[in-house]
């Protein structure tokens, strides 16, 4: 089963014409950011997703790209995470999140389709529609629905994730997949902000059967900027008591001949736990980290 | 005394929180988008046994709580008390009837058990896994009754009842296995 949709994910992309790449998963200087613990080697770090070498790729000119690779993180082990996982990226030029929308959508109903689920599919209990248009909620809309205290309160308090897992996350475990879009800044640190609306980024994540499926941005391309929000990433780092780390200088280099983009990351391991009803994402790999 | 972060948080663990202990009884971990890692915990207070669910962050920390398990012999029980001794230092100290628990139905005089201490507050006991007990009441098998399958009751000096093979006669002494209540086998004196 996890074979056949990862070769139907592969057919969708070929057929909409993306190119399929393959960049390092060992890298000098992976993008920077607060929350993610990077696996060090004696040679560099294992990727925590290709992202860096796949808007190289964009930069030079390719407009469609996809890849499926594994990526690391350091310290993530839960039902929902392994520290090695498989993540689908794809980046459209010319595109913004609007786009990548679309795209779940097409993505998901095609794998779905060609597996023989229809355009229901049931996970642990519950039905999952796939007809598009799919639901849609800002995150400041969602804070002002189901939070107990303020999107400003939470952020200022540290508290942002918290009302996500306990108060939102549970919201979002609906009969549709769900986009939870518009980010504040501060936590889209590699998306474009909203034009007439500097505070957030556009930056949405797909939330499907209470799962967290699919993180994107419409993209960044202003190196300076950029370089700065890395910083302002290692400063939280730093503030924490965790290594900085190193800024990626060719990756800046090459965003001042980007175009405008979108790009976005697809967790494939629980995309397969959807599909096939799996509790755990234990259950959806050959081998976890305990059983090596 | 160890210091514990949330990330080294598991089911079992015993920590310290306000002063009383609690045992993790269940746990997650979570990481929404790209931030901060979560730690969902249901702890347990092991003096209230009342439950609890908390949310931790990677910047928390913990005591372990100090706990000590000392071997003791069951002396006696009166009403809602049953007394134990520390054979080493001839301390006594009582434990409710709840805090033993189904830990009544196999204590008989001068048995060993195990006591858990938070500093001088025991929480709870924990019996070898066989127990000998001898058995106060049987009725004699009836041949060729098998309506009731190749078992019958007994009841054992504690006032324990279990149901034991045909053979299992009054006045003799069996194993049972503490963690299942079921009979093990028949020992010879």
């Amino acid at each position: 089963m996890r074979a056949r949709i990862i070769q139907s994910i592969r057919r969708f992309f070929v057929e909409q014409g993306f190119l399929e790449v393959e960049t390092p998963n060992l890298v000098p200087s992976p993008v920077p950011e607060a929350h993610i613990d990077l696996i060090g080697t004696p040679r560099g770090f294992l990727h925590a997703s290709p992202e860096v070498c796949m808007k190289r790729i964009l930069s030079a000119g390719f407009p469609k790209i996809f890849q499926i690779c594994k990526c690391y993180r350091e310290g993530e082990r839960g039902h929902l995470h392994l520290p090695e996982f498989t993540l689908l990226e794809w980046y459209r030029s010319g595109a913004d999140y609007g786009d990548l929308m679309a795209d779940c959508e097409a993505l998901i109903c095609f794998v779905a389709g060609e597996l023989g689920l229809g355009k229901t599919i049931q996970y642990r209990g519950k039905e999952i529609d796939l007809k598009a248009p799919w639901g849609r909620i800002s995150v400041d809309g969602a804070f002002s629905a189901w939070s107990p205290v303020t999107l400003k309160e939470a952020l200022e308090t540290g508290r942002f994730e918290e009302m996500i897992v306990l108060h939102i996350e549970p919201r979002l475990n609906n009969s549709a997949p769900v986009f939870l879009y518009d980010y504040p800044a501060p936590l889209a640190s590699l998306a474009r902000l909203k034009q007439g609306n500097p505070d957030v980024g556009e930056r949405f994540e797909l939330y499907m059967g209470g799962l967290e499926l699919a993180n994107a941005f419409s993209e960044l391309t202003d190196p300076a900027e950029q370089e700065s929000r890395f910083k302002k990433e290692n400063d939280i780092r730093e503030k924490r008591g965790k290594k900085p780390y190193p800024i990626p200088s060719k990756f800046l280099e090459a965003l001042r001949t980007m175009p405008p983009s979108a790009g976005i990351a697809f967790g494939v391991d629980r995309f397969v736990m959807l599909l096939t009803g799996a509790e755990k994402i234990d259950d959806v790999v050959a081998f976890t980290p305990e059983e090596l | 005394m160890t210091v514990y972060q949330a990330s080294d948080l598991r089911k079992g663990l015993k920590i310290l929180i306000d002063g009383q202990p609690y045992v993790v009884t269940d746990f997650t971990f979570t990481k929404p988008g790209k931030g901060q890692a979560l730690y969902r915990a249901r702890i347990k207070n092991m003096l209230t046994n009342r439950s609890d669910e908390k949310v931790y962050r990677s910047v928390d920390t913990f005591e372990s709580a100090n706990l000590q398990e000392r071997k003791m012999q069951f002396l006696y029980n009166q009403e809602d008390e049953y007394c134990f001794m520390d054979t080493n230092n001839y301390e006594q100290v009582s434990l409710t009837e709840d805090q033993v628990g189904d830990a009544k139905n196999f204590l008989i005089d001068n048995l060993e058990v195990s006591i858990l201490f938070f500093d001088v507050t025991p929480l709870g006991i924990t019996l070898p896994n066989f127990v000998e007990l001898k058995v106060t009441k049987a009725d004699p098998w009836v041949k060729g009754d098998s309506a009731v399958g190749n078992s019958k009751p007994v009841t054992l000096e504690t006032g324990y009842t279990l149901r034991v093979p045909p053979f299992v006669e009054e006045g003799s002494k069996i194993s049972v296995d503490t963690r299942t209540g079921e009979y093990l086998t028949r020992v010879k004196e």
